[in-house]
């Protein structure tokens, strides 16, 4: 397309097309108005004077006859700008007056009449509109008089020709405007076209130009890379998936395969090739909790699931959480405190938030002990607080806790520390909470339990039905 | 009152009609044998279209019903079962297994859902327990087991006679496990059924609830009644079969 087919084709340029049309017309409109009244006034004033002089000239005749009104006549049609004025005998032979010329007709005419005719005293003879009447004497003359409407035509002109070069400097005024406008909005847009082209070409990093004028363009382009952003952190988090995937998966995949070979190998009895095989089901269970939390993260990143939802007490949840593991705490020999005194609407998924909560408390029996040889208490604590439109749960335990400088990136997607990689268990729990706590728009967040690690999920209340 | 003795092992005897019906060929062959290695007779259909017919015609107990299926999709088939008014219990067994998948498949008249990949054991558990909803033990208000005998509406446990003082949950764990006397009950049906929660707790929390029920209910007595199936899950009954 050629830029100007691109210009024509903007709907800036087709706003500013109607504007002109519009404004156009009703120029137009008002130009013909003033027009089409001007000439009333200036014809009904023309009439006036000729029905006046109509009346004067036909005292006269019939004061002094037809010599008397012949010498006047003949003497006013001398004037400079006088009216026209024919006065014939019954005959038509001309007796006084500045008409040459005159077509038949309109002598026999009465009333008022357009006409056309020759002055007498111009040479070139050119043929002149008046507006005329015609009036029959007594005695059979017949009078003519009529007013030139060359003065019309003047006023005409001097109406017309501003008008016709003031529409035609709004014209130009308005093309130029409406193609510099368009050419304005068509360069932003093509700006933002073309970082669109490269953002698909693979440059996921590359934004739309915001001038910073705050127009819509920039509000539109604002908008538009906040989409981006988030496009860019779920591409950013599906590749941490897959690395994560290869990395959580393969590791076990290759355990598994290594033991069915040096069964295969090495068993010989039958009890040998059993207990190769149960350990190959509990390594391939294993696998498929990985897959099964890996996935779960990576669907609650990728957002809200409406059907889940549902109006749920918090403290139940941690109640039921609580309860569910209290005898393995006490196997343990932990003390377990559920601290949920008080009911907690939330709109939510009970599922997925059970789920966050039995995998922290999983963790922290697991990670939050005071580590062997290492005096301290053994006591983990699940707590739900109502803060305003804020719904706090909290798992904490009195364990060696994560360094300062180590919990920011810990709940960022899928960072495992070290530390859990070496031990049992997929080690995704945390991360598993924080999708929780993210697709609930809430946040989890690690702080001190001085000793050991609090894990906080702050989750906004949503639309419950109970207050 | 109501009371219904469950004979040990009693319900595992009766042969349950099963139909499955599954695209994956390998698969089906694979229960459709361990079904009838259990000792239950069980027929496959390879698609939605074929399954719904034989559903229609044959007699069956439960039914098996992959959620993706050829010809006619998995929640579909169940749909229009169940707006013929055909009450024949329905597995779904979706590689899906998310729950949202879950909410939809009992939404669309399922009655258990079981992500795959699954182990037969959980498999067969289920089924058995989906059969056993037609029994009358379900909707007994005292369910008893050899001496030990729970009360439903008194909400009271006893052992020959003597009282047994159980938690809330602990009444809903034995409650569970007595309405599936003689039958194998796995951790995920308890986590379920139990705690209304169904994903898969990393330790072992189910067990150690079990061995504190077992302490409090075997624990004195000569004969014990709730057992480990290794592998498995559990199963509460009289005598070791």
């Amino acid at each position: 397309m050629t830029a100007f087919g691109k210009l024509l084709r903007t709907t800036a340029f087709k706003i500013m097309a109607v504007y002109l049309a519009v404004f156009l017309a009703f120029a137009a409109t008002l130009v013909a108005y003033l027009g089409w009244h001007t000439q009333v006034l200036l014809f009904s004033q023309v009439q006036e004077t000729l029905d006046a002089e109509i009346a004067a000239l036909s005292d006269i005749y019939s004061r002094g006859g037809i010599r008397r009104l012949a010498a006047v006549v003949d003497w006013r049609s001398r004037q400079p700008g006088s009216n026209i004025y024919l006065l014939t005998t019954f005959q038509g032979e001309t007796l006084a007056g500045n008409i040459a010329e005159l077509p038949g007709s309109h002598l026999s005419a009465e009333g008022w009449a357009d006409i056309r005719y020759r002055r007498m005293e111009e040479a070139d003879g050119r043929e002149l509109r008046a507006m005329a009447r015609a009036f029959v004497l007594p005695g059979g003359f017949r009078l003519v008089i009529g007013r030139d409407l060359e003065e019309r035509e003047k006023v005409h002109a001097v109406l017309a020709r501003p008008m016709r070069w003031a529409l035609a400097v709004v014209l130009i005024l308005g093309i130029t405007g409406g193609a510099f406008v368009t050419t304005r909005v068509l360069r932003r847009v093509d700006a933002i076209g073309a970082s669109a082209k490269a953002i698909m070409d693979g440059n996921l990093s590359e934004r739309l130009p915001v001038a910073g004028t705050g127009d819509e363009f920039d509000r539109l382009g604002s908008s538009l890379n906040a989409m981006l952003e988030r496009i860019e952190g779920l591409m950013r988090g599906l590749k941490e998936v897959s690395d994560n995937i290869a990395h959580d998966l393969k590791t076990p995949l290759t355990r598994l395969r290594n033991r069915a070979e040096e069964a295969l190998r090495t068993a010989r009895t039958e009890d040998d090739w059993r207990a190769a095989l149960e350990d190959t089901i509990a390594e391939a269970d294993g696998l498929i909790g990985t897959f099964n939390a890996l996935l779960m993260i990576a669907r609650a990143e990728a957002g809200r699931v409406d059907g889940e939802m549902t109006d749920l007490d918090a403290a139940e949840v941690v109640q039921t959480v609580g309860e569910l593991y209290e005898p393995v705490a006490e196997e343990k020999a932990v003390t377990l405190i559920v601290d949920a005194p008080e009911p907690v609407p939330l709109s939510g998924s009970r599922e997925l938030i059970g789920q966050a909560l039995a995998n922290l408390v999983d963790n922290a029996l697991k990670y939050g002990l005071p580590q062997d040889g290492e005096a301290g208490e053994r006591e983990i604590t699940i707590a739900v607080r109502n803060d305003g439109d804020v719904v706090v749960l909290t798992v904490a335990d009195r364990g060696p806790g994560i360094d300062a400088d180590d919990r920011e990136r810990a709940v960022e997607r899928f960072v495992r520390l070290e530390s859990s990689r070496s031990r049992p268990g997929s080690g995704l729990g945390l991360s598993l909470a924080a999708a929780v706590a993210r697709l609930h728009g809430g946040i989890l967040a690690l702080a001190d339990n001085s000793p050991g690690l609090k894990v906080v999920i702050l989750l906004p209340r949503g639309a419950t039905q109970a207050a | 009152m109501s009371v219904c003795r469950v004979a040990a092992a009693a319900p595992l005897e009766s042969v349950m009609r099963i139909l499955v019906i599954e695209d994956d060929i390998a698969a089906a062959e694979y229960i459709v044998k361990a079904f009838g290695e259990s000792g239950h007779l069980a027929d496959h259909a390879a698609d939605g279209e074929d399954g719904l017919h034989m559903a229609r015609e044959g007699d069956y107990d439960v039914l098996v019903v992959d959620r993706m299926l050829p010809k006619r999709d998995g929640l579909s088939v169940i749909e229009t079962l169940r707006a013929e008014d055909r009450q024949t219990p329905v597995l779904i067994l979706s590689a899906l297994g998310q729950v949202d998948d879950r909410v939809r498949g009992l939404r669309a008249g399922g009655d258990d859902y079981l992500p795959k990949p699954y182990a037969f054991s959980e498999l067969l558990a289920r089924v058995e327990a989906l059969a056993r909803r037609r029994t009358p033990a379900a909707a007994a208000t005292v369910l008893k087991v050899a001496d030990l005998e729970l009360d439903r509406l008194a909400r009271r446990v006893t052992r020959a006679g003597t009282e047994i003082v159980l938690q809330p949950r602990e009444f809903r764990l034995l409650e569970y496990l007595m309405t599936h006397a003689g039958q194998v009950v796995t951790r995920t049906m308890l986590l379920e059924n139990v705690w209304d929660y169904h994903f898969d707790p990393q330790t072992n929390v189910i067990d150690v609830h079990i061995s504190r029920l077992r302490s409090k209910i075997d624990k004195g007595f000569s004969k014990p009644l709730l057992h480990t199936m290794r592998g498995a899950g559990y199963v509460i009954r009289d005598g070791i079969r």
